[in-house]
């Protein structure tokens, strides 16, 4: 076993550190505030190369594995989860669908200007009546000739309305029910696909979610990705890894809120000390501090797993499930330990705590997680 | 990075859950029969060099083994993780050409069984505060005082007991020796009786006037301190490896009777699965905190903190694991006599010796508040 990063991770690490202290920090509570996406950031990570870093360079990608992705989801996280969530959303469920089940002609179609940060990802499989349940699509996809005609309506759906590619899911047989769902990919300005309501939500507040609502939106048969039927495999073995992403973010957002905690229990005086001199306090920050590196080990193992070509659907359960809930608590006390200051948006720690939240619930909430790793152990 | 385990650790791995599974047994004696055994396949000196007695493996090895010892019967695993850690290990580091030839090919073998005696009435977390004393003769030392909570007392060959030569001096008077069973003045208390670990033995060590000549100095005078806190580390990674392979025991025993259990109500299944699948999780999160901890302390590395949080995770885990495994098989599991109650009670020791989970906690803090 080896425990440290290799070269190309460690310089990965440091380059978007840098990028998230110079590029993202200074606007991140503004930006939260006023529930702004900014596409500026997202094209300085398409600048950097930081928009298809797990696939091949033919691609325009990085060509370097995934625990290089997941440090970039971390270290974007630690600052802003909400460009986190964005770069995730846009890698992980939008680049790698395209780059593991698209025909050559997509991929360089569509994976390519992923890749480049030219275009935006987005991945719509949610619906009012199906969340957990996934498999009960109601949007409909019916062929017309050379395209295929769909309508219905997708809700909480991260990038969308900004993003120029989307992949979609919908029913093409409902006799045939999980098995009669298959995956398009539509561009963002087909006619009869527009955005919804944006919600307002108590965290993430920069990353755009919205409802996209289809209308007879006609798309061409060749956007068909893998075949007629194949969508919700297609779906779900995306969301295997992209737990991944959401347990970087996890891992990200944690340690951002502990850095947060520990600079401020060390100059926060109390009885005349510190008031890291206090075990209340630092065996807080003990636990924060352990549960943290068990979070990013397990993280970063799942990654490890998928780069190498290894089952990986169990761990990226458990990484997801451990971290979300470990950045939940390690907010929490974060929070915590500025005491009444933390609960004021003056200190950065409560923006933190909200954006844990959502770690717990999307891409698989953490009961779906257990039954996953459940069904793994015991057959 | 190479986050999963080499073909050549996988495979000591495998022989090792073959040797607990297969070779050791859990009765309610001393486990001389399993150390024994151990000693014929050369365990008791896994970590130790070949020229030495021993087989010469990398710490991760000798950590690996841990875990799976303790899996089957903890009380040889604290057994063999004492021996090594800080009965053998501190020889090695710091013993003398001529003390190294004396003892470590007998420790390494398993003809001599080693033990670590620090811990006084009032020495426990507060090391330094011992007050066993060393007074000097011209042919070596005199001691006088009593030590507790001794793993192997009266049972082990050869222990490293700590005593000061000088109290005024605070830890910079505190002093390693090389101590034989049979040196004149030495006699071990009656076991304690103990919640969990029953087959290990426990004792008072009470020193009378007993002499210990100077070639049994270990290392110089004044160093003891610094010899006994450089073996933490090492020893709490050992630790965390035997709460590991107890966090293992109560959820492999569980997904066990998980797999029999037809409720008819398929709902009740899976909830008491999805506990099931969150102490599998930290299992794993355990196990890799544990080997990272280990193979930085095999390659040189200081590694205070990492040793700390595999120890707070590892057996914080294996004590809760074997609480939720009770709630999840229900009260036919429960009895006193069975294996999740002695999982349980043995669990317990692991966060509180080599340094409760509370002094890890200050460990870890320390180094996050630099």
């Amino acid at each position: 076993m080896n425990f440290q990063l290799n070269e190309e991770q460690e310089m990965t690490r440091q380059m978007v550190r840098d990028f998230a202290e110079k590029e993202l920090r200074p606007g991140a509570e503004e930006r939260d505030d006023q529930e702004k996406f900014s596409r500026d950031i997202f094209n300085k990570m398409g600048e950097l190369g930081l928009t298809g870093i797990p696939f091949p360079e033919e691609y325009g990608g990085g060509g370097c594995d995934f625990i290089s992705y997941v440090i970039a989801v971390e270290e974007i996280s630690r600052v802003d989860a909400s460009s986190g969530t964005t770069l995730s959303a846009h890698t992980s469920l939008a680049g790698w669908p395209l780059y593991k089940y698209g025909s050559e002609e997509q991929k360089k179609k569509y994976l390519e200007p992923i890749c480049l940060g030219e275009k935006l990802g987005a991945f719509a499989l949610t619906e009012a009546t199906a969340g957990t349940d996934a498999a009960a699509q109601r949007t409909t996809a019916v062929a017309d000739g050379d395209h295929y005609v769909l309508n219905g309506n997708k809700i909480f759906i991260t990038n969308g309305g900004e993003a120029e590619i989307c992949l979609v899911f919908a029913v093409t047989d409902k006799e045939k029910k999980a098995k009669g769902i298959s995956a398009f990919i539509v561009d963002g300005n087909t006619p009869g696909m527009s955005a919804g309501k944006k919600e307002r939500k108590m965290g993430l507040r920069s990353s755009p979610t919205v409802e996209l609502v289809f209308e007879n939106c006609r798309v061409p048969k060749e956007n068909l990705l893998g075949k007629e039927g194949e969508g919700f495999k297609i779906a779900m073995s995306t969301l295997d890894g992209g737990r991944n992403g959401i347990a970087a973010q996890a891992v990200g957002i944690a340690q951002g809120a502990m850095e947060e905690a520990v600079n401020y229990a060390k100059s926060r005086e109390q009885f005349g000390q510190p008031i890291a001199n206090f075990q209340a306090v630092s065996f807080m920050l003990a636990d924060m501090g352990t549960k943290i590196e068990a979070a990013r080990l397990l993280t970063y193992q799942a990654a490890y797993l998928e780069s190498n070509g290894l089952p990986y659907g169990k761990a990226s359960a458990m990484a997801k499930l451990f971290a979300a809930e470990a950045a939940m608590e390690i907010t929490t006390n974060a929070v915590q330990i500025f005491g009444g200051y933390g609960y004021t948006r003056d200190y950065p720690v409560e923006r933190y705590m909200r954006d844990a939240k959502i770690t717990q619930i999307y891409e698989g909430t953490s009961e779906v997680q257990r039954l996953v790793i459940s069904r793994h152990l015991l057959g | 990075m190479k986050l999963i385990l080499s073909d050549r650790h996988l495979k000591k791995k495998q022989e090792f859950t073959s040797f607990a599974d297969q070779e050791l047994d859990n009765g309610a004696e001393f486990p001389r029969r399993n150390l024994r055994k151990a000693a014929e396949r050369g365990l008791m000196g896994l970590p130790i060099p070949v020229e030495h007695g021993g087989r010469g493996e990398d710490f991760l090895t000798y950590i690996l083994l841990l875990e799976e010892v303790s899996r089957v019967c903890a009380s040889t695993g604290v057994i063999i993780a004492v021996h090594t850690s800080v009965g053998t290990f501190p020889l090695l580091y710091y013993g003398s050409k001529t003390q190294k030839e004396k003892y470590l090919p007998g420790l390494a073998g398993g003809t001599l069984l080693g033990a670590f005696a620090l811990t006084e009435t009032g020495a426990g977390s507060d090391a330094s505060a011992l007050s066993t004393k060393a007074e000097t003769r011209e042919e070596g030392y005199i001691l006088n005082g009593s030590k507790m909570f001794i793993t192997s007392g009266g049972e082990a060959d050869l222990y490293t007991l700590f005593a000061t030569v000088d109290r005024s001096a605070g830890r910079r008077g505190i002093t390693a020796f090389l101590v034989e069973n049979n040196f004149q003045g030495l006699s071990a208390g009656p076991p304690e009786l103990k919640m969990g670990l029953k087959r290990s033995s426990t004792t008072e060590l009470r020193l009378d006037n007993m002499p210990v000549p100077s070639a049994n100095l270990l290392g110089k005078e004044g160093e003891g301190f610094n010899i006994a806190m450089s073996l933490l580390d090492g020893g709490r990674i050992g630790i965390a490896a035997q709460g590991l392979g107890l966090a293992r025991a109560s959820i492999e025993y569980t997904r066990l009777v998980l797999k029999k259990r037809d409720t008819g109500k398929p709902g009740t299944a899976r909830d008491a699965a999805c506990l099931l699948a969150e102490l599998e999780t930290r299992l794993e999160a355990a196990r890799l905190l544990t080997y990272r901890a280990a193979v930085m302390k095999g390659n040189g590395l200081r590694c205070s903190a990492e040793a700390s949080m595999a120890k707070i995770f590892a057996t914080d885990l294996a004590v809760g694991a074997a609480v939720k495994c009770m709630d999840i098989c229900g009260i036919a599991h429960c009895s006193a006599e069975g294996k999740l109650a002695r999982y349980f009670c043995d669990a317990k020791a692991t966060q509180i010796y080599e340094g409760t989970n509370q002094i890890q906690r200050i460990v870890v803090a320390r180094e996050m508040l630099k």
